[in-house]
């Protein structure tokens, strides 16, 4: 039973956990007909796992589903997987195009959706031997283009365009479909220039003339402010705020998006380096990172300082590390203690006793089948010729299980990670447990430069603190430099003494840990591209 | 500036077609040497184009779903040479022999597309290779059936196929009776050149039939699937599905294309006629142009006329010049792994280029920006 006083959508006490780390807490929202709602908050506030909800994506039930209710109509609905919400008129356009590269604009709209025509040969062997309807087509494809009120060219084949009219081609898909009520647009401007931005900001509001809710996720808070008829921002997992757009400004968005309910303290003890060596200096640096791209980057790195650099997601904060180290397309140059790094070549960055713990710790970080001594002493095996015995004047080298055990023990008690023992496999560790051995594969190194990249991402409140501190003393006993990457800026202030935010690919601007939250989170949304 | 483009626009034509152009330089070169007339070279040309195209063409469905070269083919092959033994011991010739022999196909061609179909499925990316490992595994069985439950199990009638001991079936079987029954309907002779248009009718019927198929639902989705598995699969295409039949459709092609190729020959050397024909099939598919993702109707038919005008004239050449008719029979099983080597590289070396392209926009798109300071 429809009931006509219920909004179009609403979602109640909706609460989330991935393995025991409550990432939703009590969420309550409601969407009328032709509403306009923005969407925010930094990364890890949970507005895509808000979204993926929503949309029913088989992560949310391969993680044990979420409590709470979402109703449409004042029904409730429960959405086993996004072709279940499709048909119930939610339309999504992800970050990642979902496009087909050889294919028009056309055929990409009404993929999977031709309007077909039978044939003698159909009628034998059965409906996907139709033949497609290309004037039926053509004519619903420019019908949704119409409705988007962006003119695109829809016999241009996708590889062709240019990104912003991609987009633009994922818009219309949504609109194509009959049945759309809310169109969920998940940071759409990003990749569009200013103009195409516009463009789709007049197209938001004619579509919402038309009845089709819009929920508009963005970093660029002025285009909330433009378009939305009501903002919600979030922080942590909770909904810190929920109010008419006309009735708060950029400043207030962006200082709820970073301020914490309790405010840590940043460390007091801060040094200032500004006077120590440069013992790192950037310039002009790009990296082609898919994602996460870095353009014209100049930093230079004080010896012994912790350096943070922090940026919204996809900003190129991530890009930086990896593309000095050797891991993506870089150029530009990088000096290091006096010498020029030749970028491209991981090999002559490990040599120059630089060492780099990667986000991407499965992945790249860890030999998973391997044991706890083999993952901490590999690379310092294979780069510095540590842990070996040499015979024959060097010409046969046998590894020196004993002194491998003996570090391995040392990391695993300093480091407190839980293990049965420097046996054990590195894929049957914990998260938390498998970025501190990550650590100990670096310390063991002994750089004199270190970059650690999201060492806390995934990890539980206890772990990250102990990774934290781990680091904390790595540079202080050690005098290494170490340049630390976090997408969580509270992180990265109780840690660093100066943090560089990155927006847009490019620095933003450098200032001590000491500032206040709000000062950073007008930098993070400053170049925003 | 107007000579730069067209440098420009020459020098990329030459860039994407060098494996046809280096082909039609091979052939300028060892027409006049060996020596042969025209009129003896055009005629060898149609009979051989009549044999292949189809087996050819049988490749170009798995390229359109993005399954690559479709090694695997061979299993269609040993389809219709099991179909033909059959027919043969039945004794039923001509016309109505080829049809049945076609018809008999069908079933075990769908099996074992199905099969590698479903293997491919698992093997996502290593299409290539672990369809050329199958076709190898498949000729075990294949041998099994033919040389141990021919005449033991399935019944053989006739001596003359099969192996003195009783089972088995003998290296060669004859097809005299059926030897270009296809061919010979209907030809025509055109100055001395015998046409068969019968052939080409078929194999007519079959480049409509691929260019009818891309417009259908099925087809659209195939090369969804061949573009992108992901998003296909986000937009609720069956990709497993969607994969296997393009397979089976490939197999059951190129048994019917086996068909046609034996009849053609007039015998079937019984244990290594399937071996190397998806080999062959392959490199003159490539020497036309295409490529592990791309191939069209175009290039089987030029493919087929430069290989085999290379087959022809390159043993005579050889002989001519070495004064040993050996070394052509070497050159063409280097030139066809050659070929399919060259292919392979050439298609990783342009998706590496694509990739370092966004970072030569990157670099551009700074220096520009120097440039306005």
């Amino acid at each position: 039973m429809a009931n006509n006083n219920a909004p179009l959508l609403e979602m109640r006490n909706i609460k989330k956990a991935f393995f025991g780390n409550q990432v939703l807490t009590d969420i309550n929202l409601s969407l009328a007909e032709g509403e306009v709602l923005g969407l925010c908050g930094e990364n890890g506030a949970g507005k895509s796992t808000l979204m993926k909800i929503l949309f029913g994506m088989d992560v949310i039930r391969d993680t044990g589903g979420y409590e709470g209710d979402i109703l449409i109509n004042g029904e409730k609905v429960t959405f086993n997987t996004p072709f279940d919400a499709l048909a119930a008129g939610i339309g999504m356009v992800h970050q990642e195009f979902s496009l087909i590269p050889g294919f028009t604009a056309t055929e990409n709209i009404l993929l999977n959706r031709e309007p077909k025509k039978k044939n003698v040969i159909s009628e034998v062997f059965g409906d996907r031997l139709d033949t497609l309807n290309y004037h039926v087509m053509t004519e619903r494809a420019e019908a949704a283009i119409d409705k988007m009120g962006f003119r695109i060219d829809k016999d241009m084949v996708i590889s062709e365009m240019p990104v912003g009219h991609k987009q633009f081609t994922e818009i219309a898909r949504e609109l194509s479909k009959d049945q759309l009520k809310i169109l969920i647009l998940d940071e759409p401007t990003a990749v569009l220039t200013e103009k195409e931005a516009e463009a789709l900001l007049a197209s938001i509001r004619s579509m919402s003339e038309k009845g089709i809710a819009v929920i508009f996720i963005t970093h660029r808070l002025h285009e909330i402010l433009a378009v939305c008829d009501r903002v919600v921002v979030m922080r942590d997992g909770y909904v810190v705020s929920d109010e008419p757009a006309a009735e708060t400004t950029v400043n207030e968005i962006s200082s709820r998006m970073v301020g914490r309910a309790v405010e840590t303290t940043a460390k007091s003890d801060i040094r200032d380096k500004s006077d120590a060596k440069t013992i790192m200096s950037i310039k002009r640096l790009w990296v082609d990172m898919p994602g996460e791209i870095v353009r014209d980057v100049s930093l230079d790195i004080k010896e012994g300082e912790i350096l943070g650099i922090g940026g919204l997601a996809g900003q190129g904060k991530l890009g930086i590390p990896n593309g000095i180290m050797g891991l993506y397309e870089a150029g530009g140059s990088v000096e290091f203690d006096g010498a020029k790094i030749p970028l491209n070549s991981p090999r002559k960055c490990l040599d120059a006793s630089l060492a780099f713990v990667s986000e991407d710790r499965r992945g790249v970080g860890l030999l998973l089948d391997e044991t706890l001594e083999w993952n901490v002493a590999f690379p310092a095996m294979q780069v510095q010729n540590k842990f070996l015995k040499n015979y024959l004047g060097g010409f046969v080298k046998w590894r020196d299980e004993k002194s491998i055990r003996e570090v391995t023990e040392r990391y695993i008690d300093e480091l407190a990670i839980k293990c049965t023992g420097s046996k054990q496999k590195a894929k049957e560790l914990s998260g938390g447990n498998q970025q501190k051995v990550c650590l100990a594969k670096a310390f063991a190194l002994e750089p004199k430069f270190l970059f650690v990249s999201e060492p806390t991402r995934g990890i539980d409140v206890g772990a990250k603190s102990l990774v934290l501190e781990a680091l904390r003393k790595f540079n202080r006993e050690s005098g290494v430099t170490v340049v630390m990457i976090s997408s969580e800026l509270e992180e990265l202030r109780s840690i660093c003494d100066r943090i560089a935010i990155i927006s847009g690919g490019k620095v933003a601007g450098i200032l001590p840990a000491s500032k206040p939250s709000e000062e950073f989170g007008m930098l993070m949304v400053s170049m925003v591209k | 500036m107007k000579n730069k483009i067209t440098a420009g626009k020459i020098l990329s034509f030459v860039r994407d077609n060098s494996v046809p152009l280096m082909f039609v330089l091979i052939c300028a070169v060892c027409i006049p040497i060996s020596g042969f007339s025209w009129g003896y070279l055009i005629n060898e040309i149609v009979t051989r184009m009549g044999r292949n195209i189809f087996l050819i063409l049988a490749l170009l469905i798995p390229i359109m779903s993005g399954m690559g070269l479709n090694f695997g083919m061979t299993l269609g092959a040993m389809a219709g040479e099991i179909a033909l033994i059959l027919v043969s011991d039945w004794q039923i010739w001509g016309i109505p022999g080829v049809v049945l022999a076609m018809i008999i196909s069908i079933p075990i061609s769908v099996l074992l597309g199905a099969f590698c179909g479903k293997i491919l499925n698992m093997a996502k990316g290593r299409e290539m290779i672990t369809s050329y490992i199958i076709s190898f595994f498949m000729n075990g069985i294949y041998q099994l059936i033919v040389l141990y439950m021919m005449g033991s199990i399935i019944p053989i009638k006739h001596f003359s196929i099969k192996l003195p001991r009783g089972y088995g079936i003998r290296n060669t079987v004859s097809l005299l009776n059926m030897r270009q029954c296809l061919d010979n309907l209907l030809a025509v002779r055109v100055s001395g050149v015998k046409i068969p248009v019968l052939t080409f009718l078929i194999i007519g019927v079959l480049c409509l039939f691929i260019v009818w198929f891309r417009k259908t639902k099925l087809g659209q989705d195939m090369r969804a699937v061949g573009q992108d598995m992901n998003v296909a699969r986000d937009a609720g295409i069956n990709v497993e599905r969607t994969r296997i039949i393009s397979i089976v459709m490939s197999t059951v092609l190129a048994g019917f294309g086996m068909v046609i190729y034996l009849q053609n020959m007039g015998n079937i050397a019984t244990y290594s006629s399937h071996s190397q024909i998806g080999m062959f099939c392959i490199a003159a598919l490539l020497v036309g142009g295409a490529s592990v993702d791309k191939a069209s109707i175009g290039n089987v038919f030029l493919g087929v006329i430069l290989f085999h005008t290379m087959f022809i004239v390159a043993p005579k050449a050889g002989a001519e010049i070495t004064g040993d008719s050996m070394i052509g029979e070497y050159f063409r099983v280097f030139v066809s792994y050659a070929v399919i080597t060259v292919a392979l590289i050439m298609y990783e070396t342009k998706k590496r280029k694509h990739k370092s392209q966004n970072a030569q926009q990157l670099q551009l798109a700074q220096e520009e920006a120097d440039k306005h300071e």
